[in-house]
């Protein structure tokens, strides 16, 4: 009997929570999930022209797994995004520590700063990276004024490396920010009592800042690493040949080659390789998260 | 404050100088007396901006983000207030199902949204325009709403809505009398952030509209012909100039919603 | 017979009634069916450890939260289906609830918005109550900048101006220290005297609650445990953990030895055998295990040679707290490992025992309490 009205009540107060985000929840639900499924079954239709036969087949995946074009493609995608990854926190974990243990009072001011560049338009921040990187860029022209170079270096502009360079910078503050929360909930105490038990100042941040820190760089990785194997626009715009990703062979699908079906399995392809990736990667980093909501 | 050492000191030097060195070189070509983008600089001119004030298809663009990304953040902004309202007060069956869909666009490439959108566009025989690119902008805006609201619904004492209340206010009355004011810097931060991506966002709308472009996908056009790339530099400059406005308005109205209900 | 019974009610007119009140949170059941009349003009408290029930019970009799089960009557109305904004009580929250982006003046006069008063009337009665809390000349000041003392006085203020017949008080002094805690009691009970509304005060503090309330409800475990003025909790409690909860008691084991129609005789540890009058053991006891309470004022230590009284044994004082006022001493029962709890006043001129001292302790049979 207390069990079947606090059933009944839980199905009221339901009431009170649905009449408000019901209208968000359908939106998503009739864009972004209901798209998701649709996508699905598109992948496993064909195209002919301009007839799309709505047999179920595995044939586009099959395509996908037997052309080495797209394996390759998937291959340089995550190479190229775990790499990124990787840059991009290293890159930022000093910035972050730097900010929460010297920041002071102008930890605000500090945020505020390394969010600045982040507000130009993406396009154009990526497309500057070309004329830094470029033949005739600033990295070489400063390069070749102070002779330290006698011709322009190529290696930098047009490939993986420069798609790594301008992702880097693209995604610093997402992954400065994840990282500077965790570092700023650490109890300085603890560092103390490191101290104090006799640790020094090496190993107390290998053993107590570190550990306490990985939340915070899990969840930066991930927010670097997903879009990241979705990008479009740098591999188009400084990747040259060598650099283009999956992204750009799916947007192709869509509009040239017009074979919308296949373009709908590379996307879902792409995207159960990320959730994958990234599944494996919480797994691996298990025990640091189940700490934090201790 | 001990002091940091000096390798990290000089890591950080280097770092900033790696985050301002594309957004440094805006100003310098924006005002280079050259039509080429290289170094050494030639001269000092506004002919760029100048420029830009004949160029129809810019003025096109322009107005269609301007309409897109106003709409997009006012409503992804009331979908933020209903969802983070839903999650700090309620607790209702399917919640946390629910929260993450309305979350996931942060979670998912943007390629895969803007694909999944074209395929049932497309399928519902729905021809492209702004609205479409507007629809997709609403889900992307929206966790980013979520997320600002949220910690201002959040941290709000319960007990100053049931003072209202107790104090013979109805509950559409406590809404408009204290819940709102509370969370009304809050609102216009979401508002302020929402309107920034999506005046900024390129991939979704590059999929999405049709023959009307936006801001982006014209600079993306412009992009391939090396004589626009002055004035795009021109345009750039401008646009990071109002970003940074936009930006300092919505710290100051972030602050402000922290001294009101306190922070998270 | 029937005229007394009449004039009977007429005093004691009831405001608030609350009849077999029921709430469950989830599984968990935390008010299980409570009955209670509390009567119009009184100062009246619930009182229990957290988590007891009382401030569901409180926000229940508000309209914030719905009964389960029973029915709420105030002022001979009933109070199903109202909901806060119509219920004739006021409430000051424990957090106080200041609306932060309204200034003093703002906050008290937001309930009377609604009444539409001439803008010159309103501002009088604001100034009015203001007055009354105390907080003179406070209008225009912005609610950040009060202080916490301050603070509860506009709740105080916001809730009084819109003449309940209820004031409904949920903690209202926890925030405070001491000092600002002992003032606002007297205050309260002024304010509460002067306008002569029911007050009905949520508190853990025993001490608070026995100072300021004319009845108070001990509540455990979403029952009422004890209903009863000040003293009768004090001088009476009906059971060992009424008894442990408000103020300190000794507790001794005891043992039925012989009854009567008029008394009972009782073997308590280490005292001997007392006799009771029957009709102090409660109904349910179980005779053979009894439980002997008293209060370590009930004891005296005898300082002369000359002093007698009507029991009395020696002990080793094992333990001294020393509050200035009063000093608490700890001592072992002869023939006993059981250390008890003995207070005595620190008059003028009077000694304070040391450590390893033996003392004389004197004690009455009617003193003793038999409990639960």
């Amino acid at each position: 009997m207390a069990l079947r009205s606090s059933f009944g009540t839980k199905w009221k107060r339901s009431f009170a929570g649905w009449r408000l985000i019901g209208g968000p929840f359908l939106f998503g639900f009739l864009l972004l999930l209901a798209p998701l499924f649709l996508m699905i079954a598109l992948s496993l239709w064909t195209q002919d022209y301009l007839d799309l036969d709505r047999t179920p087949t595995l044939n586009n995946y099959r395509d996908i797994f037997s052309h080495p074009v797209y394996v390759m493609l998937i291959k340089r995608s995550v190479s190229i995004s775990l790499f990124v990854t990787m840059v991009t926190v290293l890159l930022a974990f000093p910035m972050a520590y730097y900010i929460s243990f010297y920041g002071g009072k102008y930890k605000a001011i500090w945020l505020f700063l390394i969010t600045i560049p982040f507000w130009t338009s993406y396009l154009l921040r990526i497309f500057l990276w070309k004329i830094i990187l470029g033949y005739n860029g600033v990295v070489n022209s400063s390069l070749l004024s102070l002779n330290l170079i006698e011709e322009p270096l190529s290696f930098i502009l047009y490939n993986a490396n420069a798609v790594v360079i301008a992702l880097a910078h693209a995604w610093a503050p997402f992954a400065i920010l994840p990282i500077f929360v965790s570092l700023e909930r650490i109890d300085r105490s603890m560092l103390e009592a490191a101290k104090d038990l006799g640790d020094s100042a090496i190993r107390s941040f290998f053993r107590v800042t570190l550990p306490l820190a990985m939340p915070g760089i899990i969840s930066a990785a991930l927010i670097v690493f997903i879009p990241t194997i979705g990008d479009y626009v740098t591999p188009k715009l400084v990747g040259g040949k060598d650099g283009l990703m999956i992204a750009n062979m799916i947007q192709v699908q869509f509009s040239k080659a017009n074979n919308a079906p296949l373009g709908a399995a590379l996307a879902i392809t792409s995207l159960m390789t990320v959730l994958l990736i990234s599944l494996g990667f919480l797994f691996f980093n298990r025990r640091y998260l189940r700490k934090q909501t201790q | 404050m001990k002091k940091p050492s000096v390798f990290l000191f000089t890591f950080v030097v280097i770092y900033l100088v790696f985050l301002y060195a594309p957004i440094m070189l805006l100003p310098l070509f924006a005002f280079n007396d050259s039509s080429i983008i290289a170094f050494p600089l030639s001269g000092f001119t506004m002919d760029w901006f100048i420029g830009l004030m004949s160029e129809n298809t810019l003025h096109r663009a322009l107005k269609n983000s301007l309409i897109i990304a106003v709409t997009a953040a006012v409503i992804s902004t009331c979908f933020g207030i209903l969802t983070a309202r839903a999650m700090a007060r309620h607790d209702f069956i399917g919640k946390r199902p629910s929260f993450g869909l309305i979350m996931a666009p942060l979670f998912l490439p943007e390629i895969i949204i803007g694909v999944a959108l074209l395929i049932v566009l497309i399928q519902l025989g729905v021809s492209l325009n702004i609205w479409t690119v507007i629809l997709g902008h609403i889900l992307i805006c929206t966790p980013f709403s979520v997320s600002i609201l949220y910690s201002a619904f959040n941290n709000m004492d319960r007990s100053i809505e049931e003072a209202s209340l107790d104090l013979g206010e109805t509950r559409f009355g406590t809404f408009r009398r204290v819940i709102f004011p509370l969370v009304k810097p809050g609102v216009i931060a979401s508002i302020l952030i929402c309107f920034t991506i999506s005046l900024d966002e390129f991939v979704i709308a590059f999929f999405l509209t049709g023959v009307e472009p936006t801001l982006p996908v014209y600079i993306w056009a412009q992009l391939r012909f090396p004589s626009k790339l002055p004035s795009i530099m021109a345009l750039g400059f401008i646009l990071l100039l109002i970003s940074l406005i936009l930006l300092a308005v919505f710290e100051y109205y972030r602050r402000k919603s922290e001294k009101l209900i306190g922070k998270s | 017979m029937a005229s007394k019974n009449m004039m009977n009610e007429q005093m004691h007119e009831q405001m608030v009634e609350l009849s077999n009140i029921r709430k469950s949170f989830g599984k968990l059941e935390v008010v299980k069916g409570i009955d209670l009349n509390i009567a119009k003009g009184e100062f009246f408290s619930l009182l229990g450890p957290s988590g007891c029930g009382k401030t569901t019970l409180l926000r229940m009799i508000a309209g914030l939260e719905v009964p389960d089960d029973g029915v709420v009557v105030i002022n001979q109305q009933s109070m199903n289906g109202v909901d806060a904004n119509k219920r004739p009580t006021n409430m000051v929250f424990q957090s106080y609830a200041i609306f932060p982006h309204l200034n003093v003046g703002e906050n008290v006069a937001y309930g009377l918005i609604k009444q539409r008063l001439p803008k010159a009337e309103l501002r009088e009665r604001v100034d009015a109550m203001l007055k009354m809390v105390d907080l003179d000349g406070y209008y225009d000041r912005p609610s950040y900048a009060l202080s916490g003392g301050q603070r509860q006085r506009v709740a105080l203020a916001r809730a009084l101006i819109l003449e309940p017949k209820v004031l409904l008080l949920d903690e209202p002094l926890s925030a405070l220290d001491k000092k600002l805690r002992e003032q606002m009691q007297d205050e309260l009970r002024r304010i509460q005297r002067t306008l002569g509304i029911t007050f009905i005060l949520v508190t853990h503090d025993q001490e608070e609650a026995l100072i300021m309330s004319d009845r108070i409800a001990v509540m455990f475990d979403g029952n009422i445990a004890q209903l009863g003025t000040p003293q009768e909790i004090y001088d009476k409690p009906v059971s060992r953990r009424v008894a442990s909860f408000i103020g300190v008691m000794n507790f001794l084991e005891g043992k039925c030895i012989s009854k009567n129609k008029t008394s009972i005789v009782v073997d308590v540890e280490s005292l001997g055998q007392i006799s009771f009058p029957r009709d102090i053991i409660p109904e349910d006891t179980s005779l053979d295990q009894l439980c002997v309470g008293f209060r370590p004022e009930m004891f005296t230590i005898l300082y002369n040679k000359k002093d007698k009284a009507e029991n009395e044994f020696s002990s080793i004082v094992k333990n001294v707290d020393y509050y200035g006022d009063m000093s608490y001493y700890t001592l072992s029962l002869p023939n006993s490992d059981k250390d008890i709890m003995v207070s005595m006043r620190n008059t003028s001129g009077r000694y304070v025992y040391d450590l390893g001292e033996t003392i004389r302790v004197g004690w009455r049979s009617s003193s003793l309490l038999v409990l639960n």
